[in-house]
């Protein structure tokens, strides 16, 4: 993990593997946007509206990947002192809001077909609406410090603590009767759900898995570069 | 640490100017339901108990930005840091002190508030417990959120959106223990949950305060 530590060897890195996710991420999303919007039948009991389940489900599975990974990297700045650590934290928090963003839309233009209503306070969707102001609140914590380094560490801590919210989320559906469907992908006895609906679901998935790995990758060039030149000023000044 | 636990109470007890306001709003913010929902008794009563935690709930969390700010601007904490006894320990009894300041005046008023809005009288004994377990929740919890917080700059209105998300469980299960004992369906499952809740905070929080304050001095 070390290894990586020094930023000039990760920035050599990261732009190695920058175009592979990039183009892995127009790969998948085309194909799989294929599958999800011709390749596929539309569902005996929703119609076409099934569709929307190819955006909503994936960019749910990332809103609680992207706070996880948030949490692991927090994690490892704090015990290690790791410093690309912090920078990944901050630089994740953004995409993980507006994939949380995402799902929360698209879940609310499914549920009006589907459930007569945009809205509804089921233990799901209200902890989920939790963890897009868990990423708020740290955005908003980090950026009210002068000193970035300081920031960085006082939102490492909120989002160590904000990390409880995610088996909340994740097992809502079996501790509570809610209106939201149990899990039908990630479970024992395996999916049930068919390979025609899970290739475009799996597809979408990987999609944009390297769309945020893309995205990361980008944002930490940035944060570095930007620190680069927060530096340079202070010695000029 | 018992001189400093009657230290910090007979500080925080002096500054009374710091907590009265914090009381008179928990009064005034529950005053505001009744002139905007209408004051028709029924309705009042069935929302009685979620205007009470709501209420306490933006009441604690007025009084979070005092809980460490004075000590960080005058240079205690760090004293305090470099003291030979535990961090958490101190921090723990911090919160102590701002639960029987705030937690403790919140509930011994939440009565009062209750018979205002015409709360079901077999609820306040449910109020009363829910209360109890929940509120020392609120004084941990925030004080992670005032601790974190110390030297950004607009902290006072920061701290309120980033503890608010990590209570919502309080406000929950405070809430449908008051509603249980309303309905007659019993408010012991929820009361349960309340007290796992304090039963993890309790130890936890301070922990991750002492982490955050350390933070805090360390530059």
């Amino acid at each position: 993990m070390h290894r990586f530590a020094n930023p000039a060897r990760f920035q050599r890195i990261a732009r190695r593997i920058l175009p592979f996710f990039a183009g892995a991420t127009v790969l998948f999303i085309g194909f799989g946007l294929y599958y999800a919007l011709l390749g596929s039948p539309a569902d005996y009991q929703q119609g076409e509206t099934v569709r929307i389940m190819y955006v909503h489900v994936p960019a749910a599975w990332m809103s609680l990947f992207v706070y996880a990974s948030m949490a692991l990297s927090s994690a490892v700045a704090l015990i290690w002192r790791h410093p690309l650590a912090d920078l990944a934290t901050r630089a994740a928090a953004l995409p993980g809001a507006a994939f949380t963003a995402l799902c929360l839309a698209t879940g609310s233009l499914w549920g009006q077909p589907m459930w007569g209503t945009w809205w509804v306070w089921d233990a799901r969707l209200t902890s989920v609406l939790v963890l897009l102001f868990l990423y708020l609140g740290y955005i908003a914590l980090v950026d009210a410090f002068d000193d970035p380094e300081r920031g960085a560490k006082a939102g490492s801590i909120l989002a160590l603590v904000g990390a409880v919210n995610l088996p909340i989320i994740k097992f809502s559906v079996d501790w509570w009767n809610t209106l939201h469907q149990p899990a039908s992908v990630l479970k024992l006895g395996g999916p049930s759900i068919d390979g025609t609906m899970l290739r475009p679901l799996l597809l979408m998935a990987l999609g944009f898995t390297c769309f945020f790995v893309t995205l990361l990758l980008l944002r930490l060039e940035t944060a570095l570069l930007d620190r680069k030149i927060r530096a340079v000023e202070e010695r000029v000044s | 640490m018992g001189a400093f636990f009657r230290h910090e109470l007979r500080l925080a007890l002096r500054q009374a100017s710091d907590l009265i306001p914090v009381l008179i709003f928990f009064v005034l913010a529950a005053t505001l339901f009744p002139l905007g929902v209408g004051p028709e008794p029924v309705l009042l009563g069935r929302i009685a108990s979620g205007i009470v935690w709501v209420t306490a709930l933006l009441a604690a969390m007025l009084s979070l930005d005092r809980m460490f700010e004075a000590d960080y601007a005058d240079g205690t904490l760090e004293l305090l840091a470099l003291s030979p006894q535990p961090l958490a320990m101190l921090a723990a009894t911090k919160i102590a002190v701002h639960w029987l300041t705030t937690g403790l005046p919140l509930l011994l008023l939440s009565p009062l508030l209750g018979v205002m809005l015409n709360l079901p009288g077999e609820a306040y004994g449910a109020l009363l417990l829910s209360m109890l377990l929940g509120t020392p929740c609120l004084s941990l919890i925030g004080a992670i959120g005032a601790a974190v917080t110390l030297g950004a700059r607009r902290g006072g209105a920061l701290v309120p959106l980033l503890v608010l998300p990590l209570v919502l469980p309080v406000l929950i299960f405070g809430v449908s223990a008051v509603e249980g004992a309303a309905t007659g369906l019993g408010a012991g499952p929820a009361l349960l949950i309340l007290g796992a809740l304090l039963a993890v905070t309790l130890p936890l929080a301070p922990l991750v305060v002492a982490g955050a304050l350390r933070l805090g001095v360390s530059d």
